[in-house]
């Protein structure tokens, strides 16, 4: 029994990694667009739209890593719309990514109606680093999985270093804080938000697209099934930084693939039970966030969905 | 005195409803501190955030050493020379101050050479005496030290001109003191410095020139050895100006507030006040002097009921009214002018009218049933504004279009009127000008005469001195000495702030060391 309990466990926490990458990517997106000040809501919409493009394009082109990178840019054409409302008209950021959602559902709801149950041959091929997934334990988990999750780890440690490192993180850090201040010292306000609402929208449509070219590759109506909000969620719990932003990642990814372990193994729970925990567990990472915050005095950014204009009181 | 340095030609601003800058002309000198004087609402920060490049002018130009420029952004301004400390510091309390530092600065790379700059920011901090610490987080520094960031921040990026909107406004005596010190070793350097500031004594002291502004328009510029304290105040209002209010004796009757053992936390969960205990009767205008940060707006919150306290009590009129919701407590006959004018006295986005009411919109006649009726709430706002004076342009436009002056009255006038038996006044005549300092004080010792119970917390020793009747300092919550007003003086309340204190009025305690 016992090699047998440690093989389960190893394939259950790469699972884990390859499920906890989906929201990994939104989640690092969304913590720098609301680094600006831009509270973006429409995850959930950039996401299935980046899914969607990324699933059209690996069918019909069969080219794997162009189809992320056009799921990708998907995402982040679709966050300009966000972009453009919520920074240059200055409307309210609630209503303007609310409606990016339900946009994103609809639109894929038509343009998907083609693909509905086709299944793709080939997913984003595994690639074994040779070395590290030797490594006992670890090695097979961690580095035994695709090149968009290696380039998952990579950006946690590259957005960690660029927001606490560079001058691009300052300014970030600034606009999102006080804007008015950095306007005065010379930060574009505007630009800022801009790029970093766009990187957002890259993230998000990178995690759709890794849902539809890996873990789910067919496609489905609302395939995403509100991954995007439990983004957003996480953002909370992560405190706005990265390397926490892979712990809600991955501990999500953990009940999502356990669950699945569950209902593949076939217990009596009923599966729709099952489904809920994930969405379950986003509360309980809340609450307890929502604490931490609370006690550490590590608030959001102050200027989080307020339009910033100059000449205003 | 050198050249010309800058020169403001004929510039115009409006805003809906005023014209903040009425063709204005202006110059300053090489190595000179020019004062920029004038009422609330003058126009001072508008000329200001125009030569900032905040605001962009309607009609008018700027000449930089003779060449004409055209500065549309704070970044514009920057590379002219141009720094500015505003009114409202421009810092993000979550970064450091080496972060502030480097805040849009173009020369640095995309890695910051946090080394580096450090070492740079030391040595700024050394030559001009600003000791401050590059690694701090803004929001641990006390408001001196901040707004040394704030010189550092222009001083880092080369300025030439600086520009300082009413800097010792929010600093005690002592570091207004220290902030001169600074101000004349830059002009030792050749640089300029546009000074604005509402307190007569020190914008004699310090400038060279003083130029006027008086509702948009220049009055006039002289130079400080040819003008007098009163003359410029008169220019100032267009009228004299009491520098000294007469006083009736006092006439204290039964204990209207009561203290004990009172502690509570701050907004970051730390305790600031450590066992504040005194008592107020009738009649007596009790001032609060201290440093801010030492817990007296902490203080002010927990006895109108915004700050829950956490050990000790709070009485008025001899009943508990510790941890009551802020309605009971008004209810009561507590009322409360703030430090916070747009934050907390008045809802910015709600009309002159609306905000008048707040106090009595569930009351008879204002209110009926579940309706309002606009008709009586604005008859009753037209008494207030015409009772104390209040200068509003449109009565339904949103309140935060008023100028500072005219906002404290509108919070003044309508706590006032609601007859008190106690009045918790935080700063307030902070940042008013002479005119409606005057009258607010006035209104304060009128209320006092009619034997309302006063706490007057403030930083200005000046107006402590002059309209308390008692003056407690508070020390890192703590009240650490109290003073009758024939004995006080203002050295020694100094000390006291600062934390050293010799105290005839605590009982049991003598000399102590704090
Ligand atoms: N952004 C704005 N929008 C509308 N009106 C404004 C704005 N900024 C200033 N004003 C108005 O312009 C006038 C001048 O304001 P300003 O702030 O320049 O006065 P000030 O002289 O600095 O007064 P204070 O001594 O109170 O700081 C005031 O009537 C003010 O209400
Ligand atoms: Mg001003």
């Amino acid at each position: 029994m016992r090699p047998d309990a440690y093989a389960i466990t190893i394939i259950l926490l790469a699972a884990t990694v390859e499920s906890g990458t989906i929201l990994l990517f939104p989640i690092i997106g969304e913590i720098f667009t609301e680094r600006s000040g831009i509270l973006n809501l429409g995850i959930e919409g950039m996401m299935i739209i980046g899914a969607l493009v990324g699933f059209a394009t690996a069918f019909m082109t069969g080219q794997i890593y162009w189809a992320f990178f056009m799921g990708m840019l998907a995402g982040g054409l679709a966050s300009l719309i966000h972009a453009f409302i919520s920074i240059t008209l200055r409307g309210n950021q609630v209503v303007s990514g609310l409606a990016l959602s339900i946009f994103g559902l609809g639109v894929t709801n038509f343009y998907g109606q083609e693909f509905v149950n086709l299944q793709l041959a080939h997913t984003i091929p595994q690639v074994i680093i040779p070395g590290l997934s030797q490594i006992p334990f670890f090695g097979p988990i961690l580095f035994k999985q695709d090149y968009m999750v290696y380039l998952s780890y990579i950006l946690v440690i590259i957005t960690w270093f660029i927001l606490f490192k560079t001058k691009a993180g300052i300014q970030l850090r600034a606009v999102g804080q006080n804007a008015q201040a950095a306007d005065a010292m010379g930060v574009n306000v505007y630009k800022v938000r801009y790029f970093w609402t766009f990187f957002g929208g890259l993230m998000a449509g990178a995690g759709g697209a890794y849902l539809t070219l890996n873990c789910a590759p067919f496609w489905l109506d609302g395939i995403t099934a509100g991954r995007g909000w439990v983004a957003i969620a996480l953002v909370i719990f992560a405190r706005w930084n990265p390397p926490y932003a892979l712990i809600g990642a991955y501990l999500f990814g953990a009940i999502n693939a356990l669950q699945f372990q569950l209902q593949s193994m076939g217990t009596t729970i009923p599966s729709a039970l099952l489904s809920m925990q994930p969405y379950f567990l986003t509360f309980i990472l809340i609450i307890v966030a929502t604490l931490l915050v609370k006690a550490k005095h590590i608030g959001v950014p102050k200027e989080l969905g307020i339009p910033y204009a100059r000449e205003e009181k | 005195m050198g050249a010309i340095v800058l020169q403001v030609k004929n510039i115009s601003k409006h805003f809906p409803g005023v014209l903040a800058n009425d063709h204005i002309n202006f110059d300053l000198r090489k190595g000179e501190i020019h004062t920029l004087l004038g009422e609330n609402g003058a126009g001072k920060t508008t000329l200001m955030n125009i030569l900032d490049g905040i605001y962009y002018p309607d009609e008018g130009e700027i000449y930089l050493n003779g060449k004409k420029v055209d500065i549309r952004s704070p970044f514009e301004a920057t590379k002219n020379g141009i720094g500015m400390i505003h009114q409202h510091f421009m810092l993000v309390d979550t970064l450091t101050v080496l972060e502030n530092v480097v805040l849009g600065l173009e020369s640095q790379g995309f890695y910051l050479n946090k080394k580096k700059i450090a070492e740079r920011i030391k040595e700024i901090s050394q030559n001009y005496n600003l000791n401050i610490n590059p690694y701090a987080k803004i929001w641990q520094l006390s408001v001196g030290e901040q707004q040394r960031v704030e010189i550092i921040k222009t001083l880092f990026r080369g300025a030439k001109i600086l520009i300082m909107d009413e800097p010792t406004a929010v600093l005690t005596p002592q570091e207004a003191d220290t902030l001169f010190k600074i101000l004349r070793r830059m002009i030792k350097e050749d640089k300029s410095i546009i000074f604005i500031s509402h307190k007569l004594d020190e914008v004699m002291k310090i400038s060279d020139r003083i130029t006027v502004l008086r509702k948009g328009k220049l009055v006039g510029t002289v130079d400080k050895k040819e003008i007098k304290q009163k003359e410029l105040a008169k220019m100032m209002v267009g009228r004299e100006v009491l520098f000294r209010l007469d006083r009736n004796p006092i006439r204290r009757k039964g204990e209207v507030l009561k203290i004990e053992d009172l502690e509570t936390h701050n907004d970051k969960g730390i305790i600031i006040l450590r066992g504040i205990n005194f008592s107020l009767p009738g009649g007596e205008i009790f001032g609060l002097a201290g440093v801010s940060g030492n817990g007296q707006t902490e203080l002010a919150e927990v006895i109108v009921g915004l700050r829950r306290a956490i050990a000790g009590k709070v009485y008025i009129k001899g009943e508990e009214v510790t941890n009551l919701c802020p309605k009971a407590i008004t209810k009561e006959g507590t009322n409360y002018i703030p430090p916070d004018r747009l934050k907390v006295g008045l809802v910015p986005n709600l009309s002159t009218v609306e905000n008048a009411i707040l106090r009595r919109y569930d009351r008879e006649p204002i209110s009926r049933g579940i309706f309002l009726n606009y008709e009586e709430a604005a008859k009753y706002t037209r008494e207030l504004i015409k009772q104390f004076n209040i200068m509003v342009p449109r009565e339904n436009a949103p309140v935060k279009f008023l100028s500072g002056g005219n906002l404290q009255k509108l919070i003044l006038a309508r706590e006032i009127r609601e007859e008190p038996a106690l009045l918790i006044a935080v700063h307030p005549s902070r940042g008013l000008d002479v005119g409606a300092t005057e009258f607010v004080r006035k209104k304060l010792l009128e209320e006092r005469d009619q034997g309302v119970a006063i706490l007057l917390i403030s930083e200005d020793l000046e107006e402590l001195l002059m309209i308390s009747d008692r003056i407690g300092v508070i020390y890192e919550g703590k009240i650490v000495g109290m003073v009758d007003i024939d004995d006080a003086n203002i050295n020694e309340i100094g000390l006291m702030m600062a934390g050293v204190h010799k105290n005839p009025l605590l009982k049991g305690e003598e000399n102590v060391k704090v």
